[in-house]
């Protein structure tokens, strides 16, 4: 319990919040809404997990907002040229996988800064899709939508996908010495080298890794729609960066885990609706998501005060 | 007659349970060089960091040229005319000579003009005036390091600097740049500044100091005059100082030595009893160009301890990174259970059964927030969780045998590391390879900033280690540790092994060998001037 006050905490705000709407807007939980809220933090929830891995082996990857919007629109091009739906899936993966490699090998093989690395990728992919796409949606042929599914199906689908990823990695970090591995490598580099991990290996998959899970939520998101913005994903780092640092992970490395960021997610994504269910004016949402996230910080910043002294 | 420019009484300092001073006086008069000695760990860096204001003494008091100073600071020290050389000069590399000189004589305000001529002339001032042929427009980085301390002394000179700490100032220094320093430190004595003096090289404090203080254990056990060295030139008027300053008694090269070593080994130390085996790792002509190790060759026998004694900076970590493939070797050869092997990667190294506690366990020897049974298992992961699926109850059964066996004290094997004492995360250090079964085991300091109690407890497990079978090479400063636990002594100076000696040898020798004074010779000399030896 004690180990884990920081993930209880932001569970019981979460729970307390719902009470709230339970209260005072009932109308909050009506399905066919709720099941869209979900649907579309589906793919945000994905990309939060490989964010977490990366922020816990030290690491940041401000670059993932432009990777999904690359895979969402090469996707969608490819669909667009009858491509069919089974090699869509592996290609927005396999994809994204490259761009994590891209930012994996400056930093991990040159020991680059990773904030500087992604910034540039970052940049590099947005104006790269902007000269290619000037700005047009791209349309996606009939039948991609929710995979075929009826609307409900593809939702439930998504939702599904979502949280089986959610649950194998979280398993596979406490259970794999892989995910120890990161730990140990975000919490003292060196000292995992001494022990005979290879950080820089470690560094270079975790990379790819969020770039592949990247390349998976885009793929997600492009069915949820007829069509491909070529500016989806603007933003997005910060949101799962956001969820990531709520949810209890250390900005330092080394500490937290994906439960924690899916609460943090959900805390969130709830505040805008809420907000529209409270008849609260929208503009306080990014208010109180600051105040959060400044919350949450300020409490590690104490906690790791306090364990100097 | 004029007060000592420092007079240092009775100074105590305490780190947590470790008291570095211990009733520590010193003094310095205008115009001495003053050498202070010591081995590692004897208290010079912390006397230093109390007479430049960074450390302040729990006991004791400070006076400055006659008048006490209650509270020192770094800035108050400034003031007061006490600049500090140190080995690696604090200059701007990207700035020039002048620029450099400027941001620390010209005062401090940020809309000031820059008189850029002035500024100009008043470096080539001071660099004339203590012989320097350095151009104040040079860029630092351009410079030699010995011109880099060059400009430094030209500094503390600009600043009014009466009292100058050199810490090891010749440690990087070639023959010809130390001989052009030493000009320097002279003309510095001459003009009435008083000198501390680090250093470790003997030859230099013959030819260079007045007196010398040794410091052992956080005590002072003397002051000596050191004969034959006081020269003309230095301006002391006489006095009651001067009488007290030549009623020291001159000192010897071995005598100085005795003194630096001082105790005898005591007792407490386990016994050798272990049976010596099979050589597991043989080391020839072994060197490594990017961390200076050379030619070390060296074997070590299955339960057997070999100690590796030295001065800081002597090249004995350096050989450990070697053979542990973190900094690989790049000449010679490593023959480990009678096969030629290349280590090139900690990975490597622990395939073949080597295992390293580092030197800064509280840095790198464990990971301090994880688990203490994380840590335990962090080495051997392959081997205990077949497939990379961790097995929790294997794991915490693992921890519970080490902590049992090692007399960990802790809550659990759940506690971060972070939380134990320091002895106790060296245990869990030790535990972490020994669950790796290795052959070879190379030990780091491996009781640096423990206490008492679990030091002689990790020396029981050393040695229970030993008579397993296990080679150990175990690098110590702690010279009665050094002496109590080796079954052989390498000693290693200047990147390579510079002496081997048997077990029960006189530490007098060990420090002789590592101070690069032939032991044979030690004793015989009997005119300072003789001592050097290259």
């Amino acid at each position: 319990m004690k180990r884990h006050f920081r993930e209880f905490s932001v569970a019981a705000a979460l729970v307390l919040g719902l009470l709230v709407l339970a209260v005072f807007a009932p109308a909050f939980y009506q399905p066919q809404p709720l099941l869209s809220l979900l649907t579309r933090e589906a793919p945000t929830l994905i990309v939060a997990c490989g964010m977490a891995l990366v922020i816990i082996s030290r690491q940041i990857d401000i670059s993932v907002g432009s990777q999904f919007a690359v895979c969402s629109v090469c996707t969608g091009l490819l669909a667009a040229s009858n491509v069919p739906l089974v090699l869509l899936l592996p290609a927005s993966i396999g994809l994204g996988a490259a761009m994590g490699a891209i930012n994996g090998l400056l930093i991990a093989g040159l020991h680059l800064p990773s904030i500087v690395v992604t910034l540039a990728t970052m940049v590099t992919w947005r104006e790269a899709l902007r000269w290619k796409q000037q700005g047009v949606f791209v349309n996606l042929p009939d039948g991609l939508q929710w995979f075929g599914l009826s609307q409900l199906g593809g939702q439930w689908a998504l939702i599904s996908v979502a949280v089986v990823v959610l649950v194998v990695l979280a398993i596979a970090m406490k259970h794999l010495a892989l995910g120890r591995f990161v730990y140990a490598v975000g919490s003292d580099a060196e000292a995992a080298r001494l022990a005979g991990i290879r950080p820089q290996l470690t560094t270079f998959g975790v990379f790819v890794f969020m770039g592949a899970l990247t390349g998976l939520a885009a793929m997600m998101n492009v069915v949820q729609s007829p069509q491909v913005d070529p500016k989806s994903g603007t933003g997005l780092e910060l949101k799962v960066i956001a969820a990531v640092v709520v949810g209890g992970v250390a900005i330092s490395g080394g500490r937290g885990n994906l439960w924690g960021v899916f609460v943090g997610l959900l805390l969130l994504a709830c505040i805008s609706p809420a907000l529209t269910h409270l008849h609260v004016e929208a503009y306080w949402e990014k208010a109180i998501q600051g105040a959060i996230i400044l919350l949450a910080v300020v409490a590690d910043g104490v906690r790791s005060k306090r364990e100097r002294n | 007659m004029t007060a000592p420019l420092l007079q240092l009484n009775s100074v105590t300092k305490s780190f947590g349970a470790v008291r570095a001073l211990n009733g520590v006086s010193f003094d310095l008069r205008a115009g001495e060089v003053h050498a202070l000695l010591g081995e590692n760990g004897a208290g010079k860096s912390t006397l230093i960091k109390i007479i430049t204001g960074a450390h302040q003494p729990d006991g004791g008091s400070i006076e400055i040229q006659g008048r006490r100073v209650a509270h020192l600071t770094p800035a108050m020290a400034h003031k007061l005319g006490i600049a500090c050389i140190y080995q690696q000069p604090a200059l701007f590399p990207d700035l020039t000579v002048a620029e450099n000189i400027g941001l620390r004589l010209e005062p401090v305000s940020p809309l000031r003009k820059v008189k850029w001529s002035q500024r100009r002339e008043h470096a080539a001032q001071l660099l004339q005036r203590i012989g320097a042929e350095i151009s104040p427009d040079a860029e630092v980085r351009s410079l030699s390091m010995p011109e880099q301390q060059l400009v430094e002394i030209a500094c503390a000179i600009g600043a009014g600097a009466r009292i100058v700490i050199m810490d090891e100032p010749t440690a990087s220094l070639t023959q010809t740049e130390v001989e052009l320093l030493f000009n320097v430190v002279r003309e510095l004595r001459a003009g009435g500044v008083g000198v501390i003096y680090i250093s470790h090289r003997l030859e230099e404090i013959f030819e260079l100091a007045d007196r010398v203080t040794v410091l052992r254990d956080g005590e002072s056990v003397g002051t000596r005059s050191v004969s034959g060295r006081r020269g003309n030139e230095a301006q002391i008027s006489p006095g009651k100082g001067q009488s007290l300053l030549t009623s020291a008694p001159t000192i010897t090269e071995s005598e100085l030595i005795k003194l630096m070593v001082g105790r005898e080994v005591s007792s407490i130390f386990p016994p050798a009893e272990s049976e010596t085996g099979e050589v597991v790792l043989s080391l020839k002509n072994l060197g490594c160009s990017i961390s200076g190790v050379k030619n070390v060759t060296l074997d070590v026998r299955a339960g057997e301890v070999v100690g590796l004694a030295g001065l800081v900076g002597a090249g004995r970590t350096e050989l450990a990174r070697a053979l542990f493939g973190i900094t690989p070797s790049d000449s010679g050869e490593v023959i480990f259970n009678g096969e030629i092997v290349a280590i090139r990667s900690p990975q490597e190294a622990i395939a073949l059964g080597i295992a390293y506690v580092p030197e800064d366990r509280r840095r790198h020897g464990v990971i301090l927030e994880m688990p203490i049974a994380h840590n335990m298992t962090m080495a051997i992961h392959s081997r205990v969780f077949p497939g990379g699926w961790l097995r929790f109850g294997t794991e915490r059964s693992l921890a519970l045998d080490f902590i049992r066996d090692l007399d960990v004290r802790t809550f659990g094997p759940d506690a971060p590391a972070g939380s134990l004492s320091g002895g106790n995360q060296q245990k869990v250090a030790l535990a972490r390879w020994l669950a790796a079964k290795p052959k070879l085991l190379i030990l780091d300091e491996p009781t640096q900033g423990v206490d008492v109690g679990a030091k002689s407890e990790i020396h029981k497990i050393i040695r229970c280690l030993a008579k397993d079978g296990l080679a150990v090479l175990m690098i110590s400063s702690d010279l009665p540790e050094v002496l109590g636990m080796s079954d052989r002594i390498a000693v290693m100076r200047g990147g390579t092994i510079a002496a081997m000696l048997p077990g029960k040898s006189d530490a007098r020798d060990v420090m002789a060998a590592a101070l690069g004074q032939a032991s044979e010779d030690r004793g015989n000399r009997k005119s300072a001037k003789s001592l050097r030896v290259e």
